[in-house]
């Protein structure tokens, strides 16, 4: 397989796209049912024709084919193979074939198990996504050609950052973009629902597990990029609010609010329009969130400048997208029905109230990302937003919505009662006021947000498992009929709860790791000890390593608590020749309260090093809690009630109060 | 009847008011909250020549970015604390940091340090960021160095 040919695969998929894009739409409007049936084989095509292309990129970064430009500055003969397939999307051009790949796999995954779907509703969507589709392999083709030769082809390739020579980094963009990509499907679902004028519960009920993987894909791949700075960058640190890291929480933020306002669609067939310009805007901050990284806008304004065609491009697609799919919003729907009327005390209003908040949080962080950018457009400053800002604006709102979150469920829906609600959460108060002192035993003394943010935890974990409660009637009936109805309780039901339970166990890593972490910035000699809250850290020297492509110093630290060993850790420094820099690999060794973590810094003077020990408590739960929401997700997407086909027959007729067009 | 329709329609429309002025003064809290916060959590990116011809106030934290200057780098003798100078062709300024520098740190290496600059005009700095970019040099420093025409700036980075 030849770079050419898969040049020429991109090419020939672009002709589907278009095609894809035009005739299934034209075929839908028209009634021509030939057109329509069109929709789903141009789908399947254009996914194998981008593999075709993805397949031959592949090809030649791990042949190490120095005639493509690509390979050429972002790969190295001496990397791992691992690494040198990671190295496929680790650059702009590599990263958009993937892109366009998974649009390709979702679009087939539509066609394909999106049986129960109308044929014409499906030809639209399909059509959407091939708009998409085209416009990412306009992009690709004209500006960024991943298979541009180089002339002269070179011996030996740049390398890649040996920073993101790292397992989880090499995983943690293909999720992101699941996650980005996936909500495409959502985004093509609300508008083909515009242009058909119709939203009803069975659309939501159809759109849900595309949010649902999407999100799943993108907590994960979040999660794995939190984690990989931590363990990688050596600081001890997992989240910077720095401008890439938003870029991917922005869609995150939006994508969960999406997924929380479907909800009131499917049950109760309102917030209709709310939830399609949620679908719309999610989905557009996914494509800003993957052209601010990959265009190097987010660091520089200036890089449109350095590279025109590709800035007026993205500037082009952006608007298109957006400003397309919001034009079609103004225009259609208001030929969309309100819906089921509800009280303000409510399980709608309870959701509304998760939205609100959701909305405003990914407002502050679009703020603190992109007003920068403005600010350097209009006047040239330089400035930058730090975490102050979002530890002032982002925390307290988080706050709130934990609190509202332990009540929400416990509401019924259209009119719910404060009264029973607050009587079935009376234990869950109590425990969280009772976290308070229990959070100051264990960790003494600190900062007020850590014991708030300690008791909304325990708040929620306590609320989550006395809704639990009172939905069994646990204690109120016999507890065989309690176990009953647990046993009879939908798989999506505990989704939920599990899921909110991952946040629960998130906000205790959080906090415990933020407020009462204990650092030490020491210089060491062999036989030295250090003191690291109740655990002994005694340095024993170090000794040289040799990697596959770098050279190591590789320290020793065996940690005791109470002159007991706990353990030995071995933080490295690597010296990598291409390209030469060097690395700090942390040593972490994780303990039920907490992590103990080492680095090792450079030599300064004879023998002597300087280091940095940590112990972090509950640091990892950050990432359980994470893993436990996505657990959740997978729990909710199981159901057989959400699956795409099951109900959807039955429920059709039901939905039948859906407005026509 | 009608009296009762009238009523209604005089609620509804009470009510919509109501909601209209709360998601206002809800908005205008938001507003002023973000501002608010982002009062000191702004940090403007200098680079030596800026602070050497616009002095910051005192006790402004503030990114100082440029290249590590050659052989400026030296350790102080309780063995944390390094001591260099940031430079970007025209003039440099001292920078004393006490922790261990990030991965990328070298001297000729584009360079970030978070921190305010002292009445001795030392700047004290409490980060460093070598921002992992594949080109080595963070952007800031970068476009800054160009627009003032110093040969790191010139390179081709495309």
């Amino acid at each position: 397989m030849s770079p050419e040919l898969g040049h020429l695969a991109l090419a020939l998929a672009l002709g589907l796209a278009l095609a894809g894009a035009v005739l299934p739409l034209w075929g839908a409007a028209r009634g021509d049912d030939r057109l329509v049936a069109l929709a789903p084989p141009l789908a399947v095509g254009q996914f194998l024709l981008v593999a075709v292309a993805f397949a031959s990129l592949m090809q030649a970064f791990v042949t190490s084919d120095f005639s493509l430009l690509v390979v050429a500055q972002n790969s190295h003969t001496e990397k791992p193979l691992l690494y040198k397939i990671a190295g496929v999307w680790g650059n702009h051009e590599g990263s958009l074939v993937l892109w366009v790949l998974m649009l390709g796999f979702f679009g087939t995954l539509v066609a394909l198990l999106g049986r129960s779907l109308p044929a014409l509703f499906k030809a639209r969507v399909l059509a959407v996504q091939a708009m998409i589709t085209s416009g990412f392999l306009l992009f690709l083709l004209l500006t960024s050609n991943p298979f541009a030769r180089l002339d002269p082809a070179p011996l030996e390739g740049r390398g890649l950052n040996p920073l993101l020579q790292d397992p989880g980094l090499a995983f943690h963009p293909p999720l992101l973009y699941l996650g980005y990509v996936g909500f495409s499907v959502a985004f093509s679902f609300a508008v083909a629902a515009l242009i058909e004028g119709r939203v009803g519960p069975a659309w939501a009920r159809w759109m849900r597990p595309w949010v649902l993987v999407a999100w799943m894909a993108l907590t994960a791949g979040i999660a794995l990029g939190s984690w990989w700075a931590y363990y990688e960058l050596g600081w001890g640190g997992w989240w910077f609010w720095d401008p890439v890291e938003n870029a991917s929480f922005m869609p995150w933020l939006a994508g969960t609010a999406l997924l929380h306002s479907a909800i009131v669609v499917e049950k109760r067939d309102a917030l209709k329009r709310w939830t399609i310009l949620l679908a719309i805007l999610t989905f557009s901050l996914s494509l800003l969130g993957t052209f601010l990284v990959r265009s190097g806008v987010l660091t520089s304004v200036h890089a449109f400048a350095v590279d025109p065609a590709r800035g007026v491009f993205i500037l082009g697609l952006l608007a298109l997208a957006i400003g397309g799919s919001l034009l079609l919003y103004a225009w259609r729907a208001n030929t969309l029905e309100g819906g089921g009327l509800f009280a303000a005390i409510s399980r709608e209003s309870a959701l509304v109230l998760n939205n609100i908040l959701l909305s405003v949080a990914t407002a502050i962080v679009f703020i603190g990302t992109l007003y920068p950018l403005f600010l350097d457009i209009l006047s040239g400053a330089k400035i930058s937003v730090g975490a102050p800002y979002y530890a002032r604006t982002f925390v307290p709102l988080m706050m709130l919505l934990v609190l509202a979150l332990g009540v929400g469920p416990l509401l019924s829906w259209k009119r719910g009662d404060l009264g029973r609600a607050a009587r079935s959460l009376r234990l869950a108060l109590l425990l969280a006021l009772a976290a308070l002192p229990l959070a100051w035993a264990i960790h003494g003394a600190g900062p007020v947000m850590a014991f708030l943010g300690f008791a909304l935890a325990v708040w929620l974990v306590a609320a989550v498992i006395s809704e639990w409660a009172a939905r069994v009637r646990l204690f109120h009936i016999p507890l065989g009929h309690s176990l009953a109805r647990a046993a009879g309780l939908p798989r999506r039901h505990y989704g939920m709860a599990l899921a909110h339970l991952g946040l629960a166990v998130s906000i205790f890593g959080i906090t415990a790791s933020e407020a009462w972490t204990v650092e030490r910035l020491a210089v060491m000699a062999p036989g030295d000890t250090e003191q690291v809250g109740a655990y002994a850290f005694t340095f024993e020297g170090v000794r040289p390593v040799v990697g596959p492509n770098y050279t190591a110093v590789r320290g020793r630290f065996s940690v005791a608590k109470g002159g007991h060993a706990v353990t030995v850790l071995e933080p490295e420094e690597r010296t990598f020749t291409a390209p030469p820099m060097t690395t700090t690999e942390a040593a972490i060794h994780p303990l039920p309260s907490g992590d103990l973590y080492a680095v090792i810094g450079d030599a300064t003077g004879a023998d002597r090093w300087s280091v940095r020990l940590y112990m972090k408590p509950l640091v990892s739960w950050i990432w359980l809690g994470a893993l436990i929401m996505v657990a959740g997700g997978a729990l909710s997407l199981s159901d057989r009630r959400l699956r795409v086909g099951a109900p959807a027959r039955s429920r059709r007729s039901e939905a039948s109060p859906v407005p026509a067009e | 009847m009608s009296r009762l329709a009238g009523n209604r329609a005089w609620r509804r429309k009470r009510r919509r008011l109501v909601l209209a002025l709360l998601a206002l003064a809800g908005l205008g809290t938001a507003a002023f909250l973000i501002f608010n916060a982002m009062g000191d959590a702004l940090l403007y990116f200098r680079l030596p020549s800026d602070v050497v011809a616009d002095r910051p106030p005192a006790g402004e934290r503030f990114r100082l970015g440029g290249l590590v200057a050659q052989g400026s780098v030296e350790r102080l003798d309780d063995g944390k604390s390094v001591r260099f100078a940031i430079t970007d062709g025209e003039t440099r300024v001292p920078v004393i940091f006490t922790g261990i520098l990030p991965d990328l740190f070298r001297e000729g290496q584009g360079v970030i340090a978070e921190g305010r600059l002292g009445v001795d005009g030392v700047f004290a700095a409490d980060t460093v960021l070598a921002k992992h970019d594949e080109t080595y040099m963070p952007r800031e420093v970068y476009e800054k160095l160009r627009a003032r025409g110093h040969p790191e700036g010139a390179e081709d980075r495309s």
